[in-house]
């Protein structure tokens, strides 16, 4: 009866039942909805857009408009046990600072990234010799939102030197398949992926 | 002009009110008005806070000026706030002027017009009457309580004192304290009425001549604080009023003048100069957070049970939209849950009494969940 888009599943499959979550970003609030109905979480969201803000409400949610670089630092420390933070990190004016916050609120981050690093992406700009425009990242450069590109060994370095944990790293397709990948692997083949992460 | 023609309550009879200054009232008297049904169980109750110069008149015409009711765009059989489904309550704040006990009312200890003996009152004051009006109409409990401007900080002073009885609350564009520009308004105003001759210091009811002059100034200030450049500018710009040009004389030559004076004017019919004088005064003296050490968030420990949400308007510079985003961070620094947006609308703080959709649309669904939560049938099943 609820069917969530594969993607999100897959962010859903990584928090715990009864917990206390924030979806940064979170949309129409698909997510959270499913989070609350099917694994009672006490669930809490940010989202930029009105409509999202409305339909978020209009399902029962608590939604705050608001955005990642300027609405996490009013949150307590330690405020929930997972902050997701879905396709956004590399949208956001400072990506370090933003997930250093996650981890300041959130015993636990899921953060998932577009990986610049695939192939398809890297063709792209070494044949034609201009800025990648895939079918995952579809919008010219004057147009993108995504200010802060990154490869998935990028967040792996940066994770590394903000001194977080990798929990479970789920490399996946954009139609949300699973890829079983290291790391490495994942960097030159996988359209996204899904980090689990913790202090 | 003090005697509505609607329903009253006498409370505080027994057990008189002790305000937050410290002074006694006894008995106080209530103007209500309700529409719609109490249900069975007592769960279907919504109180209505109205702002500085509203009245309990929300859903119904006006006594006075046969205007129809303050928020019947919103409140009324079929419509968001349903009297159908609901039973809604909405009174005349303690200090004001249409059946509740204000300045105007008698000092039962001299049997004359209390004007500026009667104590200054605090916005919590005006909370502890309603709590004690919902109590003597059988509501233990509200499904909702919602209110704009000083409505809203009605609300939240109802989230400090009383969250045991709330189970949804709704604030619009407002603030948890008063700002210097805010005091300073205010001050405008009241310095206002209190130059006009015929105030008399406060003791004008026994005299034919109100300080209407005064009134109508302190109304003509605060209104242009609702409004906003654009709103003004499209609306009037520089237009004159019925004339080809200026008359270099001190008519209301603009069209913006003749519209201030008569919202002046209007005013003084339907409220008091000291009723005025007070509720701004307990407005000025509104800062939650000062009550606990400068921390907000603490104020709101009791009320991590209440469904909460906050909207503000992006031309609202009376209560903008980072003194509303004061409180949703100290809602959500409490564990209450709470919704926010601020919505886009040209109307100043105003807004929150105008035909703006995007509120409609957030307001409809706060609504309909609280209702669910609530365990209250949806309209459509």
């Amino acid at each position: 009866m609820h069917n969530l888009r594969p993607d999100l599943k897959l962010i859903a499959d990584m928090v715990e039942p009864g917990s206390r979550v924030l979806d940064v970003g979170c949309d129409d609030g698909a997510l959270l909805d499913y989070l609350v109905r099917e694994k009672k979480v006490d669930g809490r969201g940010i989202e930029i857009s009105q409509q999202g803000v409305n339909d978020c409400v209009a399902k029962g949610l608590f939604v705050i408009q608001g955005d990642a670089d300027n609405d996490l630092a009013e949150y307590p420390d330690g405020s929930f046990d997972y902050v997701i933070l879905s396709k956004t990190l590399q949208a956001v004016h400072r990506p370090q600072l933003v997930l250093s916050e996650l981890l300041r609120i959130g015993k636990h981050a899921v953060v998932t990234i577009p990986n610049f690093g695939q192939w398809k992406v890297r063709m792209s700009l070494a044949l034609r010799g201009r800025m990648p425009v895939t079918k995952a990242l579809d919008k010219t450069w004057y147009n993108t939102d995504n200010i802060h590109f990154c490869t998935i060994l990028d967040l792996f370095d940066l994770i590394e030197e903000q001194g977080f944990r990798v929990r479970e790293f789920v490399p996946h397709t954009e139609a949300g398949k699973r890829l079983n990948l290291s790391p490495r692997q994942a960097n030159w083949s996988a359209d996204q992926a899904l980090f689990l992460l913790e202090r | 002009m003090n005697k509505g023609a609607g329903k009253t309550a006498v409370l505080f009879e027994s057990d008189a009110l002790t305000l937050d200054s410290g002074a006694a009232l006894s008995p106080v008297t209530v103007g209500y008005e309700t529409y719609g049904t109490l249900n069975a169980d007592a769960s279907n109750a919504v109180l209505i806070c109205h702002a500085l110069t509203g009245d309990q008149y929300v859903a119904s015409n006006h006594p006075i000026t046969g205007k129809p009711g303050w928020w019947e765009r919103l409140v009324g059989p079929g419509k968001l706030i349903d009297t159908d489904r609901y039973y809604v309550i909405c009174s005349n704040v303690l200090g004001s002027c249409l059946g509740t006990t204000g300045p105007w009312a008698d000092n039962p200890a001299t049997g004359k017009p209390w004007g500026v003996d009667f104590p200054v009152i605090t916005v919590r004051d005006m909370v502890r009457v309603q709590a004690a009006l919902i109590s003597h109409l059988g509501v233990d409990s509200l499904m909702m309580i919602i209110g704009g401007s000083m409505g809203g900080m009605q609300v939240l002073e109802w989230l400090t004192t009383f969250p045991e009885r709330l189970h949804s609350a709704v604030m619009l564009a407002t603030a948890a304290r008063h700002t210097a520009q805010n005091i300073a308004f205010h001050e405008v105003g009241r310095q206002a009425i209190m130059a006009d001759p015929n105030w008399q210091d406060g003791r004008y009811y026994e005299h034919e001549a109100k300080p209407a002059k005064g009134l109508a100034v302190a109304r003509m200030t605060a209104h242009i604080t609702y409004l906003s450049e654009d709103a003004l500018t499209a609306k009037f710009g520089r237009n004159l009023q019925e004339r080809e040009a200026v008359t270099f004389g001190f008519d209301a030559d603009f069209q913006v003048e003749s519209y201030l004076r008569h919202q002046g004017s209007t005013f003084v019919d339907r409220f008091d100069a000291n009723s005025y004088i007070y509720i701004t005064r307990a407005m000025d003296y509104l800062d939650i957070a000062a009550r606990h050490q400068g921390r907000l968030a603490d104020a709101f420990k009791s009320a991590a049970h209440v469904r909460c949400c906050v909207i503000s308007f992006t031309s609202d510079w009376l209560y903008p939209t980072v003194e509303n985003k004061r409180i949703v961070h100290a809602l959500n620094a409490a564990g209450v849950p709470v919704s926010f947006a601020e919505i886009e609308s040209p109307f100043g703080h105003d807004a929150f009494l105008l035909d703006v959709p995007e509120m409609d649309h957030m307001l409809n669904g706060f609504v309909c969940a609280a209702a669910r939560t609530r365990g209250l049938e949806d309209k459509d099943a």
